[in-house]
């Protein structure tokens, strides 16, 4: 009872705080409406770029001199031979790295070479370089908190597995929060539609991109200022594991469906003028489920991510008593529905996949006791 | 810029549309909650990777 009196002030007090909290602007030369907000606008374009060092925070101290907090990551490239060096050296993508006597520079958010210490990014007229790049394996922040999540799936997973051994089958501690999930994700997802029989096959993947997916959306919303998801190669990576494993495991009836649809429901001079139309259709629908697989999930966390940055931003703009608790209300409701949206792609992810691997495991008994089902009705 | 706003108004009806053609659908068999809801989300999460396509071919 206590609790809840003491909650209301608390709630109070956050609440009026936001309308003091309007940003405090640190550079009044005469700054016009125009340049805030390239300025945002900026801003959210590097939060959504991958960055070679993991920065949290930077300020630019009052002698101009800009501070960053965080700490740098290698930097791994293949430019004739193997070239490691510490992202330290790159400044931020202010200044030019120097290894073995090769030069590279930063220009959005991708290393090229450049031709000495002072060397220029050279772009064609659509503001692309031309510059050699060199192959790029970093660990960049993506990559870190790739392994992040990674470390922290196995040893989750691994202790839960090793508990309920302990415990004679009963879910403890965190246990008693995944069980349900884990079991939802078998019982919804997996068996009916992938089938009783081989579902068992897919549950590993299924479940390990279920919770991938998830972890690494709700770090996306943490102040860490990871975004994963919204890097295309990590949402390519994932539908190309998806694209694999249900071509990989199609039985001849898959096969069958894509290249000879109609079976032996009519004669085969018949089929050819379908089939000029069809089977191209069929063998499109191969790329084009895990290529939305990809789309949906990027374009649902990044239109997420600029969507909230934007509220924020909007404090900056209004500079009135008015802006920051409107940005603030907005900016909390949408947090909200990104929470949800997080789960929601995980579970959207898990469950077209396991719609896809369902396909690819038909088998012809399978269809033939759908057939006598509807015989029956 | 035109055609993608056109390409989310007619998203927007589509999910519209899903949504309250299963609501009736649960208004009329409360007991298939689970199924219908199922199946909303994954039709509306796919009239939505339309949306998202247009709105980032711009």
């Amino acid at each position: 009872m206590r609790r809840k009196i003491a909650f209301k002030p608390i709630t109070l007090v956050l609440f009026l705080m936001t309308f003091l909290s309007y940003a405090k602007d640190t550079n009044q030369h005469g700054e016009t409406k125009k340049d805030k907000k390239t300025e945002i606008k900026e801003y959210i374009q590097h939060h959504l770029q991958d960055s070679y060092d993991f920065s949290l925070t930077s300020y630019t101290k009052e002698n101009g001199e800009h501070v960053y907090v965080g700490f740098p990551l290698p930097v791994i490239l293949w430019d004739n031979g193997l070239k490691v060096f510490s992202s330290s050296k790159l400044h931020h993508g202010e200044d030019v790295a120097e290894v073995d006597g090769n030069f590279y520079k930063q220009h959005h958010s991708k290393l090229y070479k450049v031709d000495g210490p002072n060397g220029k990014i050279i772009e064609d007229e659509d503001g692309h370089a031309i510059n050699a790049k060199p192959l790029d394996f970093s660990i960049t922040k993506n990559v870190v908190v790739i392994f992040l999540v990674g470390v922290l799936m196995f040893f989750l997973f691994r202790g839960l597995a090793k508990s309920y051994a302990r415990n004679g089958n009963i879910a403890k501690g965190a246990g008693r929060f995944f069980e349900p999930i884990v079991l939802y994700i078998r019982d919804d997802i997996a068996i009916p539609n992938i089938g009783e029989k081989k579902y068992k096959k897919y549950m590993p993947y299924l479940l390990t991109v279920f919770f991938f997916i998830w972890f690494i959306n709700i770090l996306g919303l943490t102040p860490l200022g990871v975004n994963v998801t919204n890097s295309i190669s990590v949402t390519v990576a994932l539908a190309l594991i998806t694209f694999i494993l249900t071509n990989f495991t199609g039985t001849k009836d898959y096969w069958k469906h894509i290249f000879d649809p109609l079976g032996d429901s009519m004669p085969w001079i018949a089929k050819i003028p379908l089939y000029i139309i069809l089977i191209p259709i069929e063998v499109l629908g191969i790329f084009i489920k895990p290529f939305s697989l990809l789309i949906r999930l990027y374009a649902n966390i990044k239109a997420g991510h600029i969507v909230l940055m934007s509220l924020i931003g909007l404090m900056f703009l209004f500079k009135s008593w008015l802006g920051s608790p409107l940005s603030f209300g907005l900016a909390f409701a949408i947090s909200l529905i990104e929470l949800l949206v997080a789960l929601l792609q995980a579970y959207i992810f898990t469950m077209l996949s396991a719609l896809y691997f369902g396909f690819a495991s038909e088998t012809h008994d399978h269809a033939e006791e759908h057939e006598g089902e509807v015989q029956h009705l | 810029m035109v055609g993608a706003g056109l390409v989310v108004i007619g998203v927007g009806i589509g999910i519209g549309k899903i949504g309250g053609s299963a609501m009736e659908a649960i208004a009329r068999q409360p007991e298939s909650y689970g199924k219908i809801q199922t199946a909303m989300l994954i039709a509306a999460a796919l009239i939505e990777g339309i949306g998202f396509a247009a709105l980032f071919a711009v």
